[in-house]
């Protein structure tokens, strides 16, 4: 039984692998097949970047992981292993003890992540108490901990305050100190530097780089800023209108993109561009999940495209640890050039 | 904090100097008192000496003025029907309207809140519907037809509960309290829904718009994403963002039930404030109509003033504001 061998044997290293996985929203207006078909693996240890514009579906992929999807929403299809385990379908409560415990969350908007009016010991304790007994003072010992563990000056006092009493970076530090308290084996963080300022977004980054490394965290890493995944992570996934159309190291897929749309996305970042030229963009916007193109739903952006589009595109293995879906890749040696 | 309350008194101060004169004036050009309080067959000399006797004599600002002068020590006047104390009959009457208000703002919350928690977890489902358009006819019905049905339901036609009056009492400090017999409760229970049934409605869809409102913000989710139980998630992330709006209203709404208990304290013949309120304008008894509003005043400075503070128990926002 080599071949069970050889699937124990990734298993045992992947911390998740998502398979074929499919969130829909049925509305009025139709089905939105937010997430369609997409496929992911993150090894123990393992920071990957989910990059793709509003509307994408990579942030419904980070809730579809923890069960998190609000009807209308649900999923429909596809498998979310996580050490080895399907989570889809799991029961509630089942999946509630690992919210939190092995798999944590960090939210977009830190003014908004934490309870205006619940003191930070509190929000602090009840995370702790929600997956294990531990008696008060224990639990206020390790919320102490864990502030200080990402920098947060004066724990002692700061716990007794009220969200509002931070700055917006410090509610970010708090939030990721909250999500670090079990120290889960995976962390999403759906784009947690996106409200914040440039030098706050570097101290925030370095926190949880630093934080994840020492604990071999492995980091799903959502957001639509391809400077902050570049620097960050070790494989970048491509997201365009539910599916991932690119994915592989971070260092190869940002300079030597094959799909389209990435060259487009690299093309498109202001420092790529030389002062005075017209900054390059990609035409048109994504289309609305109910109202998609049929086969590839770039094809009417991409500059690429030919009658062949019109089919589905397969996921390719172009090179070793990279994958693609495009019937028309960009030229080998292109550096981000116009899609 | 010391001059936001001082500052608040001496509004109340105001507004209850322009109400009283206004009700002085009103209350002269509608007519005299000593035409009603006077048999028709009295002569002359006696109905001159009524006049004198409840000062009725001198010209209205004199009148006013000593009127001021006995409210500064305390004396809003005697009855002109029952020469008492206008203050000490209101006193007397008041145990019974505050039963009755405090009562059916405890249901209202106790009915209210459970309701609205429910529709606003399920609004599709069917309980959720049915709860919301009930609340409608809470709006909508008029208070003293709604009494009356209730009064032809549980004690007409089902004999459950008694129509009128506060059954038997426990005198504390001098006044009878109803809600410590079993047959006070069962008096007290029919007006008190009564009373209540407009704030049950209110407090409802208040709620449900909050749990509505609350539930898709972010930090619901990463409550949720926290591995908390649902339970923790609604009774304590939920609930408490809630309670800030609702409380506000069940305060300003106190006032409001007690000014709105005239009705059903009429229809059940409750003997609380509000029927002894109808009856003196009835005779245009101005010493008990000018205490009884001072006294509505007061209550609502007071009702506000606990409200404020409440709101910055329940909003750290609030209690900080100053210092941020």
């Amino acid at each position: 039984m080599i071949d069970d061998d050889f699937h124990q044997d990734v298993a045992s290293t992947l911390t998740l692998d998502i398979r074929n996985l499919h969130t829909h929203f049925d509305t009025r207006a139709g089905t939105l097949r937010a997430v369609d078909g997409v496929n992911l693996r993150i090894k123990r240890g393992e920071i990957v970047g989910l990059v793709g514009e509003s509307g994408s579906g990579k942030s419904v992929t980070g809730f579809s992981v923890i069960g998190l999807v609000d009807p209308p929403g649900r999923i429909v299809g596809g498998e979310v292993r996580f050490q080895g385990r399907n989570l889809v379908g799991l029961e509630e409560e089942a999946l509630r003890q690992l919210r939190g415990h092995d798999i944590a969350m960090i939210f977009q908007d830190p003014m908004m992540t934490l309870n205006p009016v619940l003191r930070i010991s509190t929000q602090m304790v009840e995370a702790i108490t929600a997956h294990e007994i531990v008696a008060e003072d224990e639990a206020l010992e390790r919320a102490h901990d864990a502030l200080a563990s990402v920098g947060i000056p004066h724990p002692e006092e700061r716990l007794r305050d009220y969200p509002h009493q931070f700055s917006g970076g410090m509610r970010q530090r708090v939030a990721i100190a909250i999500a670090l308290l079990h120290n889960p084996a995976l962390i999403i963080a759906d784009e947690p530097t996106t409200a914040l300022d440039v030098t706050i977004q570097g101290q925030i980054l370095a926190v949880v780089q630093r934080l994840v490394a020492e604990r071999g965290t492995s980091l799903l890493w959502i957001t639509h800023d391809l400077s902050v995944v570049a620097g960050l992570a070790h494989r970048v996934a491509v997201m365009y209108a539910g599916r991932i159309v690119e994915e592989g190291p971070v260092d190869e897929v940002l300079d030597h993109p094959m799909h389209p749309y990435t060259a487009g996305l690299i093309a498109s970042l202001p420092s790529h561009n030389r002062r005075g030229t017209r900054l390059a963009q990609i035409p048109g916007m994504a289309p609305p999940a109910h109202d998609r193109p049929t086969g590839c739903s770039f094809r009417p952006r991409c500059a690429r495209a030919t009658a062949e589009c019109e089919q589905d595109p397969p996921a390719t293995t172009p090179a070793q640890g990279r994958s693609l879906r495009c019937f028309n890749p960009m030229p080998a040696g292109s550096q981000g050039g116009r899609a | 904090m010391a001059l936001w309350l001082l500052r608040r008194l001496v509004q109340a101060g105001f507004v209850m100097l322009a109400m009283s004169a206004i009700v002085f004036i009103g209350l002269h050009a509608i007519g005299n008192p000593i035409d009603i309080l006077i048999s028709p067959e009295a002569d002359q000399a006696e109905r001159a000496r009524a006049i004198a006797a409840l000062g009725l004599d001198k010209p209205l600002w004199e009148q006013y003025w000593l009127f001021l002068q006995g409210a500064l020590h305390g004396d809003l006047g005697r009855s002109f029907v029952f020469n008492e104390p206008a203050l000490r009959l209101i006193a007397g009457r008041m145990p019974a309207t505050l039963e009755l208000a405090v009562t059916a703002v405890l249901l209202s919350v106790c009915i209210g809140l459970p309701l609205g928690l429910y529709a606003g977890l399920h609004p599709n489902s069917f309980t959720g519907r049915l709860v919301m358009t009930g609340s409608i006819f809470g709006f909508s019905l008029p208070s003293f037809w709604v009494g009356l049905m209730l009064i032809m339901v549980f004690a007409v036609t089902l004999g459950w509960l008694p129509s009128s009056g506060r059954g038997e009492t426990i005198s504390i400090a001098g006044v009878g309290w109803s809600f410590l017999t079993v047959d006070g409760w069962r008096h007290l229970l029919l007006p008190a829904l009564n009373l209540a049934l407009f704030n049950i409605s209110l407090v409802l869809r208040l709620t449900r718009a909050g749990v509505r409102e609350t539930l898709p913000l972010d930090y619901i989710r990463f409550a949720r994403a926290k591995g908390l139980t649902p339970g923790r998630v609604i009774y304590v992330h939920v609930l408490r963002n809630i309670l800030i709006p609702v409380v506000t209203v069940i305060g300003l709404e106190f006032g409001s039930t007690i000014a709105f208990s005239v009705v059903t304290e009429s229809v059940f013949a409750w003997p609380g404030m509000g029927k002894l309120i109808i009856d003196s304008i009835n005779v245009l008894d101005r010493p008990v109509i000018v205490a009884y509003l001072m006294i509505t005043v007061a209550l609502f400075v007071t009702i506000n003033l606990v409200v404020d503070l409440l709101y910055t128990l329940l909003d750290p926002r609030v209690r900080l504001g100053g210092r941020r």
